[in-house]
């Protein structure tokens, strides 16, 4: 049964994945990503991780999908004004690409099989257990997280705001 | 496997979902289609549209988004927290003023530059 969810929710997942890259809209792509990001979250689950799950949708699917269509509409994406990308470009991409498939590969390969990790307890990843987690063994990542957040509203805003002057 | 138990929301998803899809198919096969080039135009308020819907638009609304997504990161920590309240005592009370510290200094910086001032 889970098997079958799982390998459902992976060709949902590589389908929509695709055809993000595939797609000519911009806004079909970040739909097909919203797709994608829901098929992830499918998998957190099966990997009882349900937090995960729920802030995988919050956070993606809800907030940063906005950030990627404000992208988008930042962009002057008419037809007419499309830069036309020469050969240059178009080989370069092609084998940057390429090494970044070498490279992905490559691990995969070094990596072997993977063990299947055995889940003594399934509430592992509820937010209760989380939490006492979270709040107890991995304290110094949580505050230095807050110094994070604190850098990338700074960064924003001096990247995003006009001097007053 | 304890995932197992979720199925009922994946049924109510697709419910949901279903419900969605068949009243949109239902209206667009039964419902009456009058296509006349005033009536497919876009629609802005009566007025004639000008120009294209597809402008570069002011940065202003992607810095206020990417805010509140900073935000919006920062609440789902405090869930973990919430849960776990009576647990972690005074220390974990502590440790969360220290984090909402760090992002109350972040507020105030933003509220001072004016970050969120609609010029």
């Amino acid at each position: 049964m889970v098997e079958y969810i799982f390998y459902a929710l992976s060709v949902i997942c590589i389908a929509c994945a695709l055809l993000v890259v595939f797609s000519k809209n911009p806004i079909h792509s970040v739909l097909y990503l919203i797709l994608a990001f829901f098929a992830i979250a499918g998998h957190y689950v099966l990997l009882n991780a349900q937090f995960l799950a729920v802030v995988h949708i919050i956070v993606y699917a809800g907030a940063i999908m906005v950030l990627f269509l404000f992208v988008i509409m930042l962009l002057n994406l008419n037809a007419e004004t499309e830069p036309h990308k020469n050969m240059l470009t178009k080989i370069m991409a092609t084998v940057s690409g390429g090494l970044l498939l070498v490279t992905l590969v490559g691990s995969f390969r070094a990596a072997g099989q993977v063990e299947m990790v055995n889940l003594d307890n399934s509430n592992i990843g509820t937010i209760e257990n989380l939490g006492k987690v979270l709040f107890n063994d991995f304290l110094l990542p949580f505050e230095i997280s807050s110094v994070l957040f604190l850098s990338a509203m700074i960064g924003a805003v001096i990247l995003g705001k006009k001097q007053l002057s | 496997m304890q995932s197992v138990n979720y199925i009922p929301i994946v049924l109510q998803l697709l419910v949901a979902g279903g419900f969605v899809t068949l009243a949109m198919t239902l209206t667009h096969v039964w419902g009456p289609k009058r296509k006349s080039a005033e009536k497919l135009e876009n629609f802005e308020c009566g007025i004639e549209s000008q120009g294209n819907a597809r402008m570069p638009f002011s940065i202003k609304y992607f810095l206020t988004a990417i805010l509140f997504v900073l935000f919006d990161v920062e609440v789902i920590f405090l869930y973990p927290w919430a849960v776990n309240f009576k647990e972690l005592g005074l220390f974990g009370f502590v440790e969360m003023l220290v984090f909402i510290a760090f992002l109350l200094l972040g507020f105030l910086y933003i509220i001072k530059k004016g970050a969120l001032k609609w010029e």
